[in-house]
């Protein structure tokens, strides 16, 4: 068993990512999120792993600055808020279209704009429709405790490598602020300069060797017939991630009528809700996405044979909802499906979930 | 057994200190903790509370909206929780700077005169651990032992010469509690 300690999450974010031979971290401080780049300045990783940690002067510096590492093959790592995802997202749509890995946290606050610090939900549709520009798709991990930040550390980057493509974690300040009994992983050297040749030899910029052909980073393709032909390969890249990599819990669905989809905090709230349904003799489960792209459609089809309705619990105004509606739609189904949100960094209780469902479902 | 408490005073009290002392004694028990703070703008002189449960299963919401216990250190707390109690539930607070004291008859009441305590005692400071050791009286959640393991893990090493202060001050809040109303009755 790992070492037991109480932490938050986002002091999880830096210890895992220590642990799990993190090449790079660059940053840029905002709240609820400064203490990842906090515990890791503490930590000094460059005197025990040799780990990078940065604070640069923006965050398009960030991103910019993970796309030039992530290039060279290094497993490098930023996080912010949303404000700071939206300015690094053009920088996303280019590392996306130069087929890097890289793990990206957004440790989301209610906006839109500055917003406040509180927890929300409300990126959802930038995490996972895209955010910057162009045909692009993250794997998008969504956290639901400190120990899945933990977790979520190492599996985001070995999704990234297996595509050669960004991953996210999408948390808010809830689990970012929040501690919990967590076990940390253990530690795992950082590669080596012949292990990155190994993985990433032919497309990563080591070095050039005699007789090697030579390595090229761009998203540029001024030919549109073999821009197009990449965008090809991007869309055969996603199918596959949608067909290997769609990850999910269902919570007391097997005798359910109704059934709540909610990821995140907004899940542990609804975990609740159950509780508290179910012995009011309401038969509610509870379906957690734990990827939001690739989404759990599948899993959501095959509730929508059996089930009388679906209510989509989000800290937002109805995002993850249109993708329900879709996986519904898409299998044939016509079931009922609503939407029960808080925005501007409210968090739903548990209470006010079951009465929600109560006046929309009976 | 769980037991879903909330600490809310003010900023500068120990509000949060106190409940994270309180999670890791749980961890040092064997069982779940969840830690949830009102983080914000806050400062010094605000209010400050936090959500701790210690609970033998996996804990569910960190988030609730009412509460087995609710520790209260001033007014604005107080007219924010007590009705945010379990109907059966316990509430502890310190009067010090209580204008309205609580009135409900469907929970228990306690009262820890803790900032009159930690004066006398010479160090205002362990006045969150007089209230801490109160709330133990009442709610054995985790044992004295694992309170001072707590306290090790949660303590940065220059500070473990202080736990000896800490833990007279938990037993001096479990002998100075006093019970103002039971519902039991």
């Amino acid at each position: 068993m790992g070492e037991l300690r109480l932490m938050k999450g986002n002091e999880v974010l830096a210890e895992a990512a220590i642990r799990c031979g993190c090449d790079g971290y660059f940053g840029y401080p905002i709240t609820p999120q400064s203490e990842v780049m906090e515990t890791l300045m503490a930590s000094e990783p460059w005197n025990t792993t040799g780990m990078v940690v940065l604070q640069a002067e923006s965050e398009v510096a960030v991103i910019n600055m993970v796309y030039g590492a992530a290039g060279s093959g290094k497993k490098v790592m930023a996080s912010s808020s949303g404000p700071g995802i939206s300015l690094m997202s053009e920088g996303i749509s280019y590392i996306a279209g130069a087929e890097l890995p890289c793990l990206i946290v957004n440790v989301q606050r209610g906006g839109p704009g500055l917003g406040t610090i509180q927890p929300s939900q409300a990126d959802y549709f930038q995490a996972v429709k895209g955010g910057g520009h162009g045909d692009y798709k993250m794997i998008v991990l969504a956290p639901a405790s400190v120990q899945e930040m933990n977790d979520f550390v190492d599996l985001g980057f070995e999704l990234a490598f297996k595509y050669r493509n960004p991953a996210m974690i999408l948390t808010d300040g809830a689990i970012g602020q929040m501690m919990e009994k967590v076990e940390l992983s253990d530690y795992k050297p950082r590669n080596t300069v012949d292990e990155i040749e190994k993985i990433a030899g032919n497309w990563a910029t080591t070095g050039k060797k005699p007789g090697n052909r030579r390595n090229v980073v761009t998203s540029l393709e001024l030919d549109s017939a073999r821009m197009e032909e990449n965008n090809l390969r991007f869309q055969q890249k996603y199918k596959k991630m949608e067909e290997e990599e769609c990850r999910f819990e269902e919570i007391l669905c097997s005798d359910a009528e109704y059934v709540i989809v909610a990821y995140g905090t907004s899940s542990r709230v609804c975990q609740k809700s159950l509780e508290i349904a179910r012995s009011k003799g309401f038969k509610v489960g509870l379906l957690r996405p734990i990827t939001l792209f690739p989404f759990p459609k599948k899993a959501i089809a095959k509730l929508a044979e059996k089930v009388k309705g679906f209510l989509s619990v989000e800290m937002n105004a109805g995002q993850m909802i249109e993708d329900i509606k879709m996986s519904v739609y898409e299998a044939g189904k016509n079931v009922r499906i609503e939407h029960f949100g808080r925005m501007g960094g409210i968090i739903p209780t548990p209470g006010e979930v079951v009465d929600e469902l109560e006046q929309k479902f009976s | 057994m769980t037991e879903e408490i909330i600490i809310a005073g003010f900023g500068g009290q120990g509000v949060l200190s106190m409940g994270k002392i309180l999670a890791y004694s749980g961890i040092m028990e064997g069982k779940e903790v969840t830690w949830f703070p009102s983080y914000g703008p806050e400062m010094r002189g605000g209010t400050a509370n936090v959500t701790i449960i210690v609970s033998d299963v996996k804990i569910s919401s960190p988030v609730l909206h009412e509460y087995d216990t609710a520790i209260i250190l001033n007014q604005q707390s107080m007219d924010k929780f007590e009705k945010m109690i379990k109907p059966g539930g316990t509430l502890l607070y310190d009067p010090n700077g209580i204008i309205y004291p609580p009135k409900r008859k469907d929970i228990d009441i306690y009262m820890v005169e803790a900032t009159k305590t930690s004066v006398e005692m010479g160090n205002p400071k362990v006045f969150n651990m007089i209230v801490l050791g109160s709330f133990l009286k009442i709610k054995t959640v985790v044992t004295l032992d694992n309170v001072e393991k707590g306290l090790q893990k949660s303590l940065p090493e220059r500070y473990h010469d202080l736990i000896k202060l800490n833990i007279d001050a938990i037993k001096k809040g479990q002998e100075i509690i006093e019970v103002v109303y039971s519902c039991r009755n």
